[in-house]
């Protein structure tokens, strides 16, 4: 180590200390994530508004962790809640299994079923962690915990990141704004 | 005063000794007690002169120790905040407005730790270390003067004022050595014993260079004392033109003084489980950590006030029309300077690493010792034979021209076309 690198390391380091700092502080600020992110899951819907889910079961198939419960039903002709014959009635992740692979998304013959972006879904019970159809369909905002507190406070979710974009396969999906 | 108890007890017993201390130790604690016999009785002589009431030498103490306290506790705030910055973090920001509770934080955790005293430790050594450690660190600071004679409310602005100075700072800070030795000793454990030998060896071996460094500008001021040292900075100019190459040992020798980042093997975290405060937690742990930083935080201060001209601006800058006054205010520059040289082995801890221990070693005994020694005999000749100053000054320029030449020399070309990987993704 000669005196010329060690003046050398002593200037980069000086360098550093004059730059801006490059933690994210998150509680604070929210964390930029990328556009394929594997967060919470949604649960998409056409655009006339139909589910996409038809309740194959096919994602409950995939899921190497069993995290997900499917209950088909059939749809009523008159009033149908998806685009298919079928609907499901009952559809569940449980998010203390699910390992966030993505193969239910791959698996989801409809496209119904897409990796989201929230991940705050720290809470107290284990019962608090099984989502349903009203924790994961595309106008849900916010995760269980971030919604109960919400409605206690009364003030607005805040979702703890950014993304650039949205990519496409999360139709109708909203993101926080910047 | 507890050593001169144990002085007593052990010469009147020898060998029956009731404390369970080795012989080594016990030369140890016999010879400290007469380095600090002489302190005192030095201290006492001086007492006669001093012109300050005892009650006002009282409070400036207590100003003394309350000030190096607090500036310890945000020392250590202000670092961590330097090197995050340096390591591109942001350090600890979550306690108080940006952080500045944290060392409250950091002294109540470490206040209601566990306070462990391993079991078969030597109880009465085990404690006594680390307050021994931290009272010799707290000694040294009254000595610096912070100004003119009646500039503290018309009382004078140091503690203590002593025509043995510099021999009194080195006398404390050798005993703190005591401190690290006895917590290794008396912990009862390999690990601790095993760092405390290495680090009291290579203070000791440092404290050799950094008692020759500073012999250069004494024969050249004609006194240890520290007023009258800034004193003459004052009319011929900052000794740091005359004595360049002490400087840079007192520098660095100061650095291994205080057990800083390249000489910091006494607390090297990562080998020796921490070297010899392995066994000790809790407030015993901190007050090992105060002594250091208020080592550190002395030699920042008497760095400036042997070399940079003390609390004061060379006479020529008072000249100035318009900010001159500004030179001639006391206070103001020495906290200045020490504030510089606190930034800067801060800095240097962000970019150092650590020496092995025979580099440590090699550095101290081959390299700064010799420095030292040379540039002594220098010195000295210039005093001998009457030599005018410019003498030194261009002496010491010669020594940074040759400084500058070796590194020029030594340094190996700097590498072209490494790839640079990018920041993220």
């Amino acid at each position: 180590m000669s005196i010329a690198a060690l003046a050398q390391s002593m200037g980069i380091t000086l360098r550093a200390l004059f730059s801006k700092p490059l933690t994210i502080p998150y509680p604070d600020a929210p964390v930029p994530l990328k556009p394929r992110f594997h967060g919470r899951h949604v649960l998409t819907r056409h655009p006339n508004g139909l589910e996409k889910c038809i309740g194959c079961s096919l994602c409950a198939a995939a899921c190497p962790a069993y995290a997900i419960y499917v209950e088909a039903a059939e749809n009523d002709p008159n009033n149908p809640v998806s685009a298919g014959e079928r609907y499901a009635k009952v559809y569940e992740i449980n998010m203390l299994r699910c390992i966030f692979c993505g193969l239910c998304e791959e698996a989801c013959p409809t496209g119904a079923v897409v990796m989201g972006y929230d991940f705050e879904m720290a809470d107290y019970r284990y019962s608090d962690f099984v989502y349903g159809k009203e924790d994961m369909l595309v106008e849900v905002e916010g995760t269980k915990p971030q919604r109960r507190e919400a409605a206690y406070t009364g003030k607005p979710i805040k979702r703890g990141y950014t993304v650039p974009y949205v990519r496409p396969e999360l139709e109708g999906f909203k993101p926080p704004k910047k | 005063m507890r050593l001169f108890c144990l002085q007593d007890h052990i010469l009147d017993k020898r060998g029956a000794c009731s404390l369970r201390v080795p012989a080594l130790l016990r030369k140890g604690i016999v010879f400290g007690a007469q380095c600090l016999s002489a302190v005192t009785l030095a201290a006492d002589s001086a007492h006669s002169t001093a012109t300050d009431p005892l009650w006002m030498v009282g409070i400036k103490a207590f100003l003394v120790i309350f000030g190096l306290l607090t500036a310890f506790a945000y020392m250590t705030l202000i670092e961590r905040r330097l090197l995050a910055r340096i390591q591109v973090r942001q350090g600890p920001n979550r306690v108080g407005p940006n952080g500045l509770l944290q060392p409250l934080a950091d002294a109540i955790k470490s206040i209601f730790k566990e306070d462990l005293v391993v079991s078969r430790a030597d109880k009465v050594v085990f404690v006594l270390a680390p307050i021994v450690s931290v009272t010799f660190a707290l000694l040294t600071f009254g000595l610096i003067p912070f100004g003119p004679k009646g500039a503290f409310f018309g009382y004078d602005p140091w503690v203590i004022d002593l025509d043995v100075g510099l021999l009194y700072v080195f006398a404390v800070s050798e005993i703190a050595i005591y401190g690290v030795f006895l917590a290794g000793w008396a912990s009862n454990s390999k690990y601790a014993l095993l760092g405390s030998l290495r680090s009291s060896a290579s203070l000791i071996s440092y404290e050799l260079a950094l008692g020759i460094s500073l012999v250069a500008p004494v024969l050249l001021v004609g006194s240890l004392n520290l007023q009258q040292i800034v004193n003459w900075q004052y009319e011929n100019g900052w000794l740091i033109l005359y004595m360049l190459p002490a400087f840079a040992i007192f520098l660095l020798t100061s650095m291994a003084e205080a057990a800083r980042t390249p000489f910091d093997l006494p607390e090297a975290e990562q080998e020796l489980v921490g070297g010899y405060n392995t066994e000790y937690s809790s407030i015993k742990w901190a007050l090992f950590q105060m002594a250091e930083y208020i080592h550190l935080i002395t030699a920042a201060a008497l760095i400036p006030t042997i070399f940079l001209g003390g609390w004061r601006m060379p006479g020529f800058m008072e000249q100035i029309p318009l900010i001159g006054g500004l030179f001639a205010l006391p206070y103001l520059w020495m906290f200045v300077k020490i504030a510089l040289f606190l930034f800067f082995f801060i800095w240097v801890r962000g970019t150092l690493f650590r020496l092995r221990y025979d580099q440590l070693m090699v550095f101290s005994w081959g390299r700064l010792f010799p420095l030292a020694l040379v540039w002594f005999v220098l010195s000295a000749m210039v005093v001998a034979f009457q030599w005018p100053l410019a003498v030194l000054g261009w002496l010491s320029f010669l020594s940074l021209v040759v400084f500058l030449i070796y590194a020029a020399l030594t340094a190996k070309p700097r590498p072209r076309n490494i790839p640079r990987l990018g920041a993220g993704d």
